[in-house]
């Protein structure tokens, strides 16, 4: 779906339905009381985005039952928005949760969410910019928001690598005949190059198993003390870290690679001949052990004809 | 009336919805399974272990398309490149039917990703009838539209839900698929009669019904698919069927799922509708209506 900008909701909720406007009216008015934050207490806002009251705008447009009045009836739909979408940002962000701590990592979400709304038809793309939201208002993730960044860089990383396209790989043959000066290769769009001050692929991992020893203790019947419960998995300490994060025969990696194989790559990603691409590292390495990469990663299947 | 235009003239039995923490069940055991329904969305990908693992269930099992992002009711136009991309798949699993909701859930570009309920008008069935064709003529399928739970009911609505999606599936000229929980709870939470609703739509259009469990708060009915099928939704499906003869029928479990084998049981507890109604003939569908009403049980499972 093409974005569009979003539009302020009628004043008023139509009290009839004859065109397609009217209908767009109506949903509108009721899709911005949903985008709407929910309160500390998880209920619907109590005023609308106009400062009017929330049960005004409600009774407008929602009929009243003998149970509930419009307002509740409109703040199980706001609560299941909200519920469902911070659900499946908790689920994409274990290292991010985990950096955080829960309160942090909710009250993020939530602002996250109220800037960018999904605009995909698919929840995978939810936290495709979480990294730009971290890095637009950092208050979020102070003190440590350098690190959050990387960590949700990391993590939509993944999301990337699990199912996104794959091209044909290039075969030797492909390369057989072209000279280094003009050839020209794409990396594989479920690739992602990421440069990280600190090994963040260490500490999510460890997180993840951290997790998932919780989640098999709490399936025992006769429970004893919870294996890692409440255990903090250290901060990654700073060090500059290359990693690839990819797929192979539909598996996750993340692979880490020299500084001087990440420069290669990087700058085969911008669209480099082989030769720029090669000649950026210097002679400070060695000509076979470049060879040796570009075999790894021909043998990984990253590279693919440029579009 | 099993086999029927609007699910390319199949008769299914009885299909799971095919979830990630029964895959490698699936895959390693092979289980014996009618068919399973995929959600769309979540095979709608470029590439990866999802198209893998779909692959790998098509050379065994047949395979139906069930969506949740069409939004059949929202104002917005169809999205041509959502439509691509559901065709490729269409081609790639061969449904035979497709499946999506009476609902609208986006609102210029903004995806609330919830199946919410529509103002029940003449114009907005208009609409969303315009809409259902037009999708149907991308891809090439015969498309059900299915009813969904409610918590919520408009002031400007002109007609009963029943009577909303009438008009709506006449007028696109597609299928039904019929769920029978939704209709329990909606009912229960507008307070209108579930039996009205069923007899009041037109049973020569259902194509497929869905049956789930649901949560019952103090207020209020909340569609959670995380729980085995109640007694009461049983009892409509048992009417459902009589109604409408043997229809392809899945059990959707998504939240808090059980073994395979816990929902397989669950789903083919359906059999002791649909065996009594396939005995009175099969299609026929009067036949079936007669037998399946002695197959009722005073307490349903």
């Amino acid at each position: 779906m093409r974005p569009t900008n979003p539009k302020p909701p009628r004043r008023r909720a139509p009290k009839r339905l004859r065109t397609d406007a009217d209908l767009r009216a109506l949903q509108r008015l009721m899709a911005h009381a949903l985008f709407q934050p929910l309160t500390s207490d998880d209920n619907l806002a109590p005023r609308f985005r106009d400062g009017r009251s929330m049960a005004e705008v409600a009774a407008g447009f929602i009929k009243p039952n003998d149970r509930l009045t419009s307002f509740e009836r409109l703040q199980i739909y706001a609560r299941c928005y909200w519920y469902r979408l911070i659900d499946c940002v908790y689920d994409d962000s274990p290292g991010l949760r985990a950096l955080l701590g829960e309160k942090k990592f909710a009250a993020l979400v939530r602002a996250y969410l109220t800037k960018y709304p999904s605009r995909s038809f698919t929840l995978r793309n939810l936290c495709s910019r979480l990294p730009q939201f971290i890095r637009e208002a950092p208050r979020w993730t102070a003190p440590r928001t350098a690190l959050a960044l990387a960590v949700a860089r990391f993590e939509w990383a993944q999301t990337v690598a699990f199912d996104g396209e794959k091209r044909p790989g290039l075969a030797p043959d492909d390369l057989a005949g072209t000279p280094a000066a003009k050839l020209r290769v794409a990396l594989q769009p479920y690739l992602t190059l990421l440069a990280l001050d600190r090994p963040v692929d260490d500490y999510v991992i460890a997180v993840k198993q951290r997790d998932a020893l919780r989640a098999e203790a709490s399936h025992v019947v006769d429970h004893g003390p919870r294996v890692g419960s409440g255990k903090r998995v250290p901060l990654p300490r700073r060090r500059r870290t290359f990693i690839v994060v990819h797929r192979y025969n539909e598996k996750l990696y993340y692979k880490r690679v020299d500084a001087a194989a990440f420069k290669i790559l990087v700058r085969l990603d911008a669209g480099r001949t082989l030769a720029q691409a090669v000649a950026a590292v210097g002679r400070g390495v060695k000509p076979e052990r470049v060879r040796d990469w570009f075999a790894t990663w021909m043998e990984l299947g990253w590279f693919c004809r440029r579009k | 009336m099993p086999a029927n235009r609007f699910n390319a003239f199949t008769d299914y039995g009885i299909g799971l919805g095919l979830r990630v923490p029964h895959y490698a069940h699936i895959l390693e055991k092979k289980p014996t399974c009618d068919w399973f329904e995929i959600i769309s969305e979540n095979f709608m990908v470029d590439g990866g272990r999802p198209l893998k693992v779909l692959d790998q269930i098509l050379e065994q099992y047949r395979v139906v398309q069930h969506g949740v992002s069409m939004y059949f009711g929202s104002a917005d136009k169809p999205d041509r490149a959502h439509l691509q991309k559901l065709k490729a798949l269409v081609k790639r699993t061969k449904t035979p039917w497709l499946s999506d909701h009476l609902c609208w859930g986006s609102v210029d570009g903004r995806f609330t990703h919830d199946l919410l309920p529509m103002p029940y008008t003449f114009s907005a069935a208009k609409r969303t009838a315009e809409k259902i064709r037009y999708v149907r003529d991308c891809l090439e399928v015969p498309i059900c539209v299915e009813n969904v739970s409610s918590y919520a009911e408009f002031h400007v609505s002109e007609m009963t839900e029943w009577e909303f999606l009438s008009e709506v599936v006449e007028r696109a000229d597609c299928g039904i698929l019929l769920d029978v929980n939704n209709i329990y709870v909606s009912a229960q939470n507008h307070g209108s009669d579930p039996y009205d609703f069923l007899n009041g739509v037109p049973h020569e259009r259902v194509g497929q019904i869905h049956v789930a469990g649901h949560t019952k708060f103090e207020q209020y009915i909340l569609d959670t698919h995380d729980h085995p099928v109640l007694d009461p939704v049983w009892k409509l499906y048992a009417h459902a069927i009589r109604r409408c003869g043997v229809t392809a029928t899945l059990l959707e479990w998504d939240d808090k799922i059980p073994s395979f084998d816990e929902v397989h049981d669950e789903a083919l507890k359906a059999n002791e509708f649909l065996g009594g109604a396939r005995e009175a003939g099969g299609p026929s569908g009067r036949a079936a209506v007669r037998t399946a009403r002695k197959a009722v049980p005073t307490s349903s499972k």
